[in-house]
């Protein structure tokens, strides 16, 4: 291995370096888990103060190519012994560049606030996490192969401090060990291969370490991730996350046969992507699940009190190298996350993707605030890249303000929970539905006036008037029409009068009825009096005026 | 005093009138829209079936580039190495519509995806259609028919067919545009205003932008023209237009002979007649001599089964293995239409009395749609509108008697007859039955006339005196108070079967979007999203430029949701590629992966339903690929695939079958699932169970193994123990290979 040679000349290198302040590190206890595919290396450094100058920060040395996958680090003040983690301070941590040291090295520099005097010691943990740093080998297998992965790390720890005594322990999953380095004190605990413990090494040590072991556990990674958070006053939270998702593990080769995936998918296909789990927040509503060409069905859901938790396949079982692309929605309470302090709103939302298992490569979290928020601002637990961008949605007129953040290499340990202050007036939250009524007003309106007013450009064209008085005509004809049917009902009454005469031969009341009638009748010419003369002047109406004489002689019939 | 009240009273009943239709027209149109709903409610909100991914596909692409590219669109992925012109080729109606809907909604900052624009445009189209019925039916016989027309379209199953939420297809907004053109032209023709006619030509217009059934406006409407000009009833307007033609002819002859010699007159009208003869001959020759030179007369294929059902199936393999444009089935008439199947003859009685232009419309749209239908079962679509507008004529007349006669037998509500039989008519829940009929047409032969008056002063002059006279005759006409109770139930209760039928039509029937399948098992709802996990693979795991190789029927859905480039699809436009395809799937493996790689294609994609007995697969389609294959390359041939005439996969089958590339890539290792190779769509077990593919991989299978996707092999495997003798001679044998290949190839 090519690698492994190159490190070893670089060690010679470094050991030429000059030692760089009084410290000392006079117990190294580091673990290491490979359990997942985000590489957690917990070190337990016990600092010592040997000089007489009061020192005021720690430095962490890391190798180029591992730093660049370096996802998160943390530096907390380990004081009782035992887990009390309550008592844990930790550390401001930032990259630094100290002058003559070798320029393959990353350092990143734990500022200790109080300082540490002369004599004095400290125990710090530090935990960092690395996103990329198991390499599958064989990079490409087939179906039936089992996924194999190799870890290069060094046994003694690379610090610029002199160590004096040094154990590592490095934990496996389950499974098979192909290979690992064997040096001097290397022990086999199960799963569990130990280093050390080394004592009295110089600073930049190393001795580099392999170990070659089974990880049938899915590669999944996020090349890109988009989560989107809109905030709506009106009560809720959406939250739409985007994945782009790949398997990162071997690359798959040849045939992928679904009958030997189905018959033994634990042998056949044991490092394929079978599902994920999103652990959602409580109370999550309205979660979906779908890609670019619609709902993807097979998922599940569960949600009680505490949490939500949705279990999504992909379409199809993912197998090294293999890509999908799907996108997760849901809302949340919007008193859950937002809340009020000195004046300003603030949401408090966790940062990461509630996909535990996944590694993010690249992590943009836009926080879509309401139209006409103003003073905005962010706090965030670690540095994040931030920009600032307007969106346009439901019938906005200035856009909605929209924070940028975005982040490379996102683990499980970024899901944190960030800020985002800003103020807003409620008043502005009837914007849009005061819009919308006055805009259906104003239509209401518009349709009241162009019925009632006259639009016509000319009044004195003969087509208009010839309007007005087919107008005239029209209603005149339909009062006339009127009074046709009351005459028709008259007539019905009295031929029914007159049945009722020829069944019962009740004249009297057949008499009364024919009066009745004849009554009515009159009052009916009475009324067909003026409308037929306003008809007769009426030049139009000539036409119509033998219909109106037939109702005469239709009256003086009956 | 009493007249002016009563004239008040009357504009306040019209006016109510005007608002309860308004509110039921909205609620018609509410019905119309939500009744398409089942698909998103029961399934998802997806785009449905096959061409409707298409038309997606194309409104995408409308939405992101803008009209003018889309306009010179020339799509590479598809007809691969031929492609499409897409922009020059397509109905654009449907497309721009849905596009300027989403663009509308998109500057009012709503943000909805070009995907729900696409999945609603059908249900909103349905709504539209729906008042397009009432208002042509309106036209033809009063708001009473057009109501209970238009309520019947909101919900007639054979529109819901093609108008489910998700069926983005060209008919759904074909047919508001088909029946809103016919009520323009109706329109213009009652009134005979130059307004109506512009906005009928920019109806038609829209009508021809959309759908290819446009053929059907552009032949009945000139038939109408042509009856209405035959007929003794020809309206004024056609009369007034012939005279105005005539009276500028006599013009212009009097004016050539006033400006020449009665000499030269003669010799002008010999020459102008000699010339006129000659050069009409000549058109007509030219005509003929052209029609007559293109083997199909000048008419497409499809234009041709129409007029012969048998010509597709005799000469065209490729129309007639489309199932749509095969012939219907009755009991497919009872499934589309139900009961307006039995209303269609009343309404027709009912539009012979009288027979004005608009009703003469009327009987000849159902009549030629009636044979459509029967030639094709998609132009069922066409035969729905006029059913619906038929039946509602039938039904609101039905109506019309039975509240009439009621009224007039119970004492004291003789003054609200009229209204409460508009009401009682535009409820939806109608029908008819058989006494109902004959007595109701003989009622409205008397009742047309008066409500037309209304309309038209001068028809008054001669019309008021019948509709006086049929008044009083009416009375005679007026059933027993029991026949009318009971008919107006039994009518209720057809209404009520009728809405049943549609209402589980919509849920059950039509409502599948077909790219995701459910069953109902012990265990509940069980879903069968095969296609979907194969498009998703194939856009995410193979290369952007690979080319995906499938029978036809994939072919949009594979470009619009795996984006990957197919060799043929659904618009079926090049017989020889089909078949090219055809032969490939027909062929032996080496021959046919011959076949492929000389087209560049790196996966085929079949799709098998043996193993959960999905019974549309490609084995089911297997013949039609052999006959459209064997139709240009001769040495494939249908019997070879048949023993004694029968289609059959088992160990009965011919080797030709058991061999070729279809069965091999559907039954690949397909005995290792059960141990006995046993096929649930042919219920039989397969004839050969172990075989191995030699220029072909599988790469990817999906859950229930609805699809299969192989991946060819690269060349160099087939040569490797030659190259090894000598190079020299493994190229000359793969030059004359190629050589060979070219003749067997059909593709070259």
């Amino acid at each position: 291995m090519g690698f492994r040679f190159d490190l070893l000349m670089f060690m010679i290198v470094l050991l030429s370096v000059p030692v760089l302040s009084n410290l000392i590190l006079s117990n190294v206890d580091r673990r290491i888990d490979l359990t997942t595919q985000a590489v957690r290396i917990t070190s337990t450094l016990k600092v010592e103060n040997t000089g007489s100058d009061l020192v005021s920060e720690v430095l962490l040395a890391f190798p180029d190519d591992q730093a660049k996958h370096l996802a998160y680090l943390t530096a907390t003040n380990n004081e009782g012994k035992g887990k009390a983690k309550s008592s844990s301070v930790s550390f401001p941590v930032d990259v630094v560049r100290p002058k003559g040291m070798h320029p393959s090295l990353t350092f990143y520099s734990v500022s200790l606030p109080k300082g540490l005097g002369k004599g004095a010691s400290l125990t710090l943990d530090v935990l960092a996490v690395f996103a990329h740093a198991l390499q599958p080998f064989p990079e490409r297998i087939t179906q039936p192969d089992i996924q194999l992965v190799v870890f290069n790390e060094t046994a003694h720890y690379l610090s610029p401090y002199a160590v004096k005594v040094q154990s590592l322990t490095v934990k496996l999953p389950d499974a098979r060990i192909e290979s690992f380095s064997k040096i001097e004190n290397t022990k086999i605990h199960g799963s569990e291969v130990k280093y050390g413990p080394y004592e009295n090494l110089p600073p930049f040590s190393y001795s580099s370490i392999v170990v070659h072991f089974e990880a049938n556990q899915p590669f999944a990674i996020a090349q890109q991730l988009i989560r989107e958070i809109e905030i709506s006053h009106w009560g809720n939270v959406q939250v739409t996350e985007h994945y782009n998702l790949v398997h990162g593990g071997a690359q798959s080769k040849g045939e992928f046969s679904r009958l030997d995936y189905q018959a033994r998918p634990h042998v056949r296909g044991a490092s394929a992507i079978r599902h994920l789990v999103a652990k959602l927040p409580p109370r999550a509503h309205s979660i979906y699940y779908r890609d670019e060409i619609g709902n993807i069905s097979t998922s599940k859901l569960w949600g009680d009190p505490k949490k939500t938790e949705l279990v999504i396949e992909p379409r199809y079982p993912m197998f090294g190298g293999w890509r999908t692309a799907f996108t997760i929605g849901y809302g949340l309470p919007l008193q859950d996350f937002l809340f009020h302090s000195e004046g300003k709103r603030y949401l408090n939302i966790s940062f990461g993707s509630p996909i535990n298992e996944v590694v993010i490569d690249t992590l943009i979290v836009k926080v879509v605030l309401p139209e006409g928020s103003a003073d905005i601002s962010v706090s965030a637990p670690f540095p994040v890249k931030q920009g600032q961008e307007t969106k346009f949605s439901h019938l906005d007129v200035v856009g909605r303000p929209v924070i940028v953040l975005e982040k490379t290499n996102v683990v499980l340990e970024h899901n944190q929970h960030f800020q985002v202050y800003y103020k807003f007036s409620s008043l502005s939250m009837f914007g849009e539905p005061l819009m919308l009524i006055s805009g259906f007003f104003f239509l209401f309106v518009a349709c009241i006036i162009y019925m009632h007013a006259d639009l016509s450009i000319s009044k004195s064209s003969p087509s208009y008037l010839a309007k007005l008085q087919w107008d005239e005509v029209q209603a005149g004809v339909q009062q006339v029409r009127n009074i046709f049917d009351r005459c028709l009902t008259l007539h019905d009454k009295l031929e029914a009068s007159l049945r009722d005469l020829s069944r019962t031969g009740d004249v009297q009341a057949c008499k009364a009825s024919r009066k009745a009638v004849d009554g009515l009748l009159k009052d009916i010419s009475k009324d067909l009096k003026p409308l037929l003369l306003s008809l007769q002047s009426s030049p139009q109406a000539a036409q119509i005026l033998p219909k109106c004489s037939i109702c005469k002689t239709s009256n003086a019939t009956s | 005093m009493a007249a002016s009240e009563t004239s008040k009273e009357t504009i306040l009943r019209y006016a109510f009138g005007n608002v309860l239709s308004f509110f039921i027209l909205v609620l018609i149109g509410v019905l119309a829209f939500s009744i398409r709903l089942f698909s998103v409610i029961k399934y998802e909100s997806v785009i449905h079936e096959f061409d409707p991914y298409f038309n997606y596909r194309v409104t995408q692409y409308l939405t992101k580039n803008g009209i003018y590219d889309f306009w010179n669109w020339f799509d590479d992925r598809t007809w691969y190495p031929l492609g499409r012109v897409i922009g020059g080729t397509v109905y654009p109606g449907l497309t721009l519509t849905a596009g300027t809907i989403w663009w509308l909604l998109s500057s009012l900052n709503i943000p909805l995806s070009v995907e729900t624009v696409c999945v609603f445009t059908a249900p909103i189209f349905s709504a539209f259609a729906s008042w397009a019925t009432y208002l042509l039916t309106k036209e033809v016989k009063g708001a009473g028919a057009g109501l209970m027309a238009a309520a019947l379209l909101a919900m007639v199953p054979s529109y819901i067919s093609r108008s489910v939420a998700g069926s983005y297809d060209n008919e759904a907004v074909a047919i508001f545009a088909l029946i809103f053109t016919f009520y323009l032209y109706i329109k213009t023709l009652n009134t005979g205003s130059l307004f109506y006619a512009t906005l009928n030509a920019i109806a038609y217009f829209y009508m021809v932008c959309s759908w290819g059934g446009y053929t059907f406006i552009i032949n009945l409407i000139p038939m109408h023209v042509l009856l209405c000009i035959v007929t003794v009833m020809t309206s004024e307007h056609f009369a007034s237009f012939l005279v105005f033609i005539i009276i500028h002819v006599v013009a212009l002859v009097y004016y050539i002979k006033g400006i020449l010699s009665p000499k030269m007159f003669k010799v002008a009208v010999t020459f102008v007649v000699s010339i006129g003869v000659v050069v009409c001959g000549a058109v007509l020759a030219v005509l003929i001599a052209l029609v007559a030179s293109s083997p199909t007369k000048g008419w497409s294929g499809r234009s041709l089964s129409l007029l012969d059902p048998t010509y597709a199936s005799k000469y065209i393999p490729i129309i007639a293995s489309v199932s749509e444009h095969q012939p219907p089935t009755w009991p497919s008439y009872f499934m589309d239409i139900n009961v307006l199947a039995f209303l269609v003859p009343a309404g027709i009685i009912a539009c012979f009395s009288p027979l004005s232009d608009a009703s003469s419309f009327v009987i000849l749209y159902i009549v030629t749609s009636v044979y459509f239908s029967g030639v094709m079962v998609r132009l069922m679509l066409v035969l729905a509108p006029a059913a619906c507008i038929m039946s509602g004529i039938a039904l609101s007349a039905a109506f019309d008697v039975f509240t009439r006669s009621i009224k007039f037998q119970l004492p004291g509500a003789t003054e609200n007859s009229e209204r409460d039989a508009g009401e009682t008519s535009s409820n939806s829940v109608v029908a008819q039955n058989d006494v109902a009929k004959t007595e109701k047409n003989e009622d409205a032969v008397k009742e047309r006339p008066s409500k037309k008056n209304r309309k038209k002063e001068k028809e008054k002059e001669n019309v008021e005196k019948p509709s006086v006279k049929s008044q009083i005759k009416k009375k005679l006409l007026i059933l027993p108070l029991e026949a009318s109770i009971i008919a107006i139930f039994l009518l209720v209760l057809l209404g009520a079967f009728y809405v049943v039928h549609c209402v589980w039509a919509a849920a059950e029937a039509y409502s599948a979007p077909s790219i995701v399948l459910t069953s109902h098992s012990q265990d509940g709802l069980h879903v069968f999203d095969d296609f979907r996990e194969a498009y998703a693979w194939l856009s995410h795991n193979t290369e952007v430029d690979d080319k995906v190789a499938s029978w036809w029927d994939y072919g949009y859905q594979t470009t619009a949701m795996a984006n990957r480039t197919v060799i043929v699809d659904n618009n079926t436009w090049n017989n020889t590629h089909i078949a090219t395809v055809g032969t490939a799937m027909s062929s032996p493996e080496k021959a046919a992966w011959e076949i492929f790689n000389s087209l560049d294609v790196k996966y085929v994609l079949v799709v098998f339903g043996g193993l959960v007995g999905y019974p549309s697969d490609d084995i089911n389609k297997f013949l039609w690929m052999v006959r459209i294959g064997g139709g240009v390359f001769p040495h494939i041939k249908e019997p070879d695939y048949l023993r004694d005439g029968q289609y059959r996969i088992d160990s009965q089958a011919t080797p030709t079958m058991l061999n070729c590339l279809m069965y091999k890539l559907s039954y690949y290792r397909f005995v290792e699932t059960d141990g006995k190779a046993f096929d649930r769509v042919r219920r039989t077990e397969i004839g050969k169970k172990y075989f191995k593919l030699t220029h072909f991989e599988e790469v990817f299978t999906t859950h229930h193994w609805m699809v299969r996707i192989y991946k060819l092999k690269p060349p160099k495997n087939r040569i490797r123990g030659r190259a090894k003798k000598s190079k020299s001679k493994a190229s000359s044998t793969t030059g004359t290979k190629r050589i060979g290949t070219k003749k067997k190839n059909p593709w070259h």
